[in-house]
């Protein structure tokens, strides 16, 4: 049976498409309380007082907690540490599951209702009456961290979390700088995004008496974690005790990997209250506390000799992290983003030096992407100008200064000035298969020939890496990790030779119910029929780290892969005994263990059968045929491509019309093309999203002034073309199935592709304008051409 | 304030006694346990919670309970019918037009109701229906594809 590289269709669609999915505010239990949490209005303010008396004597009303209540319980942590330059470590202050001395940022847990019903909490929340002593927010990160700026934390000076740098000394990349022919330097934002995964998050928290148990229903990329962080670190109950569901979840993108308040909370009242509690999200709460993403402020100088050929790059960031640091936050703007700054590109002296600031604005972490795409922006933008400045042409500056192709098995990986090896990559591959796709000579035929006629049409180039399959478990606890990065599975195959696979990772629309059948059917030999996948329950599933990061595949995929092998090395030993052959002169195919040379044979449910009924059974063999593994990778692994945009400018009004979307990707091996084709799309979906449309706005009192579906601009289906996709195969040469990772990819590579488009077509109509702020709004564009 | 209202959906009828504030999209998931239909934001831009309401497509959470009194109404679990699958859901499965998932009973029901009045449409036009609805997993890629499939099945 051969299923890998197979466009299978997916096995979880049948659910989805009759709407049997089970997302977690589907779910009733007898008994169910619903809560309403009461947040803050303001981005900082003391809290002087908090009457609850009315509320709590409001019908259907069951408790009401303020944060004076839970008191001992520090709150959510951190799983990253990043220090100070000078080896102090991070401030670190605590993420309280209700505040109570003061709000840090609009949306910050005041209250917490339980009602009979959803609409009870409700309306007893608004007769809730606290007494705010409204302050001062510092809100835009670059202004936070000046003398003076309002504090969000006392014991953070500055609002500083910590200051940190990367590459080679300073003084070796100023001096490179000093000599260079041509400098392109570029200040810009890289502006704030809200995830906005469709099915709002969603917590149950059921603690039963009578065995001494909690159960966690939740809405997370990352039920193991999530269980471990809980109770271990937040309300201190044996781990045991706990399990943590996570069956259809309605999209991630990052904002669901972080433990979250909500779900501590649901969990603690529970246990008081002796009955299951259910909150789920308003969308309004989620755009308030779903960990947003990028929101960097950084300006970046990127020398060029006389031919073009790049001899340093010097950057300075300053990044937001928001009021509290969420799980991942302190990894994102650091080893997520500096060691991403080589590029594609052999640059020899690259410094990056950051600031990560805390303002009064909710959290910021990984959102698809993390920390890549503002790395990928910065390169690309700077490229792309580089060569209008240097009037030279865009595709060729990038091939001057690629890293020349390595297959990192013959060859070595490619060994960066910012931490990383690369493990594997052809970087001309993808850009000479991406020009060829988008015609690049008609086109700059036709986009002269456009603006003869008074038409602007523009071109932009994006060619980029990211570091995914994370992550080599030593290594990240080097840089900081608080937790290994491996993955687990187990491979259990049934006395009818029926195979239920379990995971570590977390599928919320990745397909994992499908490709991981695809790898365990095809290296079995068995229809996929025979095979299922079990996920998203710590009580079913031994451990797991989640998914995110591109991970699942290459991490969670390998664990799999691993344990197939030891069902594989077992059941040829039960099948050499019944054949009364030696191991060595099996072949297994198809299947079937055969002899050599022989038609003597056996199936593997005959081997399974006889694993469980061991009669006639090889000698001090134990019986049965169940295999865990872990899997900690070597190294992350290093998917690229390149990325063409094509938009025409309407003059009169700043109008951008994304007209064409090439992108060439290479994630490595690919199980099921229809799926990867489909994580691209979306990927790019985002990454456009970005540039055109998207944009988390807080005003100067901290206020999210675009926090509804009404006011964030959302990309819909008519703001796309049909997106041009295809891929190279370059494999990853340490992990058994040579997969990369493919989810993050489309949204890393897609954004600066865009904006370069736009930018080209300013400059071919004579408008040397060097950057526009993302989205990239009509006002905004007419107002570069109008300046 | 306690309200009798009676609806047909997916061809039973139900009578229940519902607050005057329940919206349909409530009803639907609480006092039906219809969960097919989702909720996911609060200002009616989303999409997720489409159904057919006499045979229009609506955004559920956008009426009262007490508004689809006496209406017939279409959740995605009555779309398939004995055991097969609505050309449009055979569509979205077929052209891999759903990730999540969580948006896909709003895109199939929005659909129907679009190819109910333009059987043959373009891209732009399939579009151009997805107005109210917002997928964050395909980049609608492959939904375009999914209702053009289906389109040209069901005219088939």
């Amino acid at each position: 049976m051969s299923y890998i590289g197979k466009s299978v269709k997916r096995i979880e669609d049948k659910r989805l498409v009759t709407g049997k999915g089970k997302y977690t505010d589907d779910i009733k239990i007898p008994g169910l309380t619903h809560a309403y949490i009461l947040r803050s209005p303001y981005a900082s303010a003391n809290i002087l007082g908090i009457d609850t008396s009315a509320a709590k004597s409001a019908e259907g009303v069951i408790s009401v907690f303020v944060g004076t209540d839970i008191e001992g319980i520090r709150g959510v942590p951190t799983g990253w540490q990043v220090n100070f330059k000078n080896g102090d470590t991070m401030k670190e202050p605590a993420h309280p599951l209700l505040v109570t001395d003061a709000v840090r940022h609009v949306g910050d847990a005041v209250a917490l209702v339980i009602a009979e019903t959803k609409e009870q909490a409700r309306d007893a929340a608004d007769l809730i009456d606290v007494d705010y002593e409204v302050l001062e927010a510092a809100v835009d990160p670059a202004e936070a961290i000046k003398d003076g700026a309002p504090l969000v934390h006392e014991d953070a000076p500055n609002n500083i979390c910590f200051d940190w740098e990367l590459g080679n000394p300073v003084s070796e990349v100023d001096a490179a700088l000093a000599k260079a022919h041509h400098i392109t330097s570029l200040d810009f934002i890289n502006q704030r995004l809200v995830p906005n995964a469709i099915e709002p998050r969603s917590a149950i928290g059921h603690y039963e008496e009578h065995n001494d148990h909690y159960t966690l229903y939740t809405s997370t990329q990352n039920p193991h974690l999530t269980r471990l962080l809980l109770c271990a670190f937040v309300l201190g109950i044996p781990e045991h005790k706990v399990r943590v569901v996570s069956f259809d979840v309605g999209g991630g993108f990052g904002s669901k990997i972080f433990h979250y308040t909500e779900e501590a909370l649901v969990i603690w009242a529970s246990r008081k209250i002796n009955r299951p509690i259910k909150w789920t999200a308003e969308r309004s709460e989620s755009f308030l506390t779903d960990a947003h993403g990028r929101d960097h402020v950084t300006s970046a100088k990127m020398g060029f000799d006389k031919a073009g050929k790049m001899v340093a790059l010097k950057v300075d960031t300053i990044a937001n992290l928001g009021a509290y640091l969420s799980t991942f936050a302190p990894a994102v703007p650091t080893w997520l983003h500096g060691t991403l700054l080589q590029g594609l590109y052999t640059t020899p002296k690259i410094h990056i030096d950051l600031k990560a600031v805390f303002t009064h604005t909710n959290a910021v972490d990984a959102y698809r992407g993390a920390g890549r795409p503002e790395a990928t922006y910065l390169l690309e933008r700077l490229v792309d100008l580089a060569a209008l400045e240097m009037n030279m042409d865009p595709a060729e500056l990038r091939r001057i200064n690629f890293i020349p192709a390595f297959n990192g098995v013959t060859e070595p990986g490619y060994q960066t000035q910012v931490a990383l090896q690369y493990d594997s990559g052809n970087y001309h591959g993808v850009l000479d298969r991406a020009l060829e796709k988008v015609g690049y000579k008609d086109f700059r035929k036709a986009q002269q020939e456009s603006l003869a006629k008074g038409k602007l049409l523009g071109i932009g180039f994006s060619t980029y890496i990211e570091a995914c399959g994370i992550a080599p478990s030593a290594v990240v606890g080097a840089l900081g990790a608080r937790a290994g990065l491996f993955e687990s599975a187990q491979v259990r195959v049934q006395p009818t030779g029926k195979v239920s696979v379990y995971t570590g990772s977390h599928s919320h629309g990745q397909g994992h119910e499908t490709t991981f059948v695809q790898v365990v059917a095809d290296k079995l030999g068995i229809p996929m029929e025979d095979v299922d996948l079990v996920h998203g329950d710590s009580d079913a599933v031994a451990f797991g780290m989640g998914t995110y990061g591109s991970r699942s595949l290459a991490v969670g995929g390998s664990a799999i892969v691993k344990s197939v092998e030891k069902i594989l090395e077992k059941g040829a030993k039960i099948a050499a005994h019944k054949l009364e052959a030696s191991v060595d002169d099996l072949d297994y195919a198809n299947g079937k263990w055969t002899v050599k040379g022989t038609d003597k044979s056996i199936a593997f449910g005959d081997v399974s059968l006889t694993a469980y009924v061991p009669h006639d059974y090889p000698q001090g063999l134990e019986p049965g045929l169940d295999f865990a593994s872990f899997y900690d990778p070597t190294n992350f692994t290093y998917p690229f491509g390149a990325h063409i945009a094509i938009v025409e400018i309407d003059k009169e009004t700043g109008k951008v019309t994304l007209q064409r979307f090439v992108a060439v990707d290479d994630v490595g091996n690919v199980i099921n093309p229809m799926i990867v084709e489909g994580q691209i799309h979306g990927g790019v979906a985002q990454g456009i999203g970005q540039a055109m449309l998207e944009g988390a706005v807080y005003d100067e009192s901290g206020q999210l002034i675009n926090g509804s579906y009404m006011d964030y601009a959302m990309p819909r289906a008519d703001d796309f073309p049909s997106f041009e996709v295809e891929r190279t195969v370059t494999p990853c040469p340490h992990n058994p199935l040579g997969v990369k990772g493919a989810g993050e990819a489309g949204t890393i590579g897609s954004t600066p592709a865009v904006v370069n488009a736009v930018i080209d077509a300013l400059w071919k109509a004579g408008f040397k304008v060097k950057d526009i702020k993302m989205p990239l709004t009509p006002e905004r564009v007419w107002t570069a051409m109008n300046n | 304030m306690s309200n009798q209202i009676t609806i047909k959906v997916n061809g039973k009828s139900y009578t229940r006694e519902v607050e005057g504030r329940t919206l349909l999209a409530s009803f639907l998931r609480e006092d039906l346990s219809l969960t097919g239909t989702h909720i996911g934001c609060d200002t009616s831009g989303c999409g997720a919670c489409t159904v057919l309401l006499d045979g229009k497509a609506v955004k559920s959470c956008t009426i009262l309970a007490v508004q689809a009194d006496g209406a017939t109404v279409k959740t995605i679990e009555g779309m398939a019918e004995n055991g097969n699958l609505h050309p449009l859901q055979a569509s979205f499965k077929e052209k891999h037009g759903l990730q999540c998932g969580f948006c896909t009973p709003g895109m199939i029901m929005v659909a129907s109701d679009f190819l109910a009045s333009n059987p043959k449409p373009n891209e732009q036009e399939i579009r151009e229906s997805l107005e109210g609805n917002f997928c964050r997993c395909t980049g609608y890629h492959n939904i375009v594809l999914a209702i053009k499939d289906a389109a040209d099945t069901m005219s088939a």
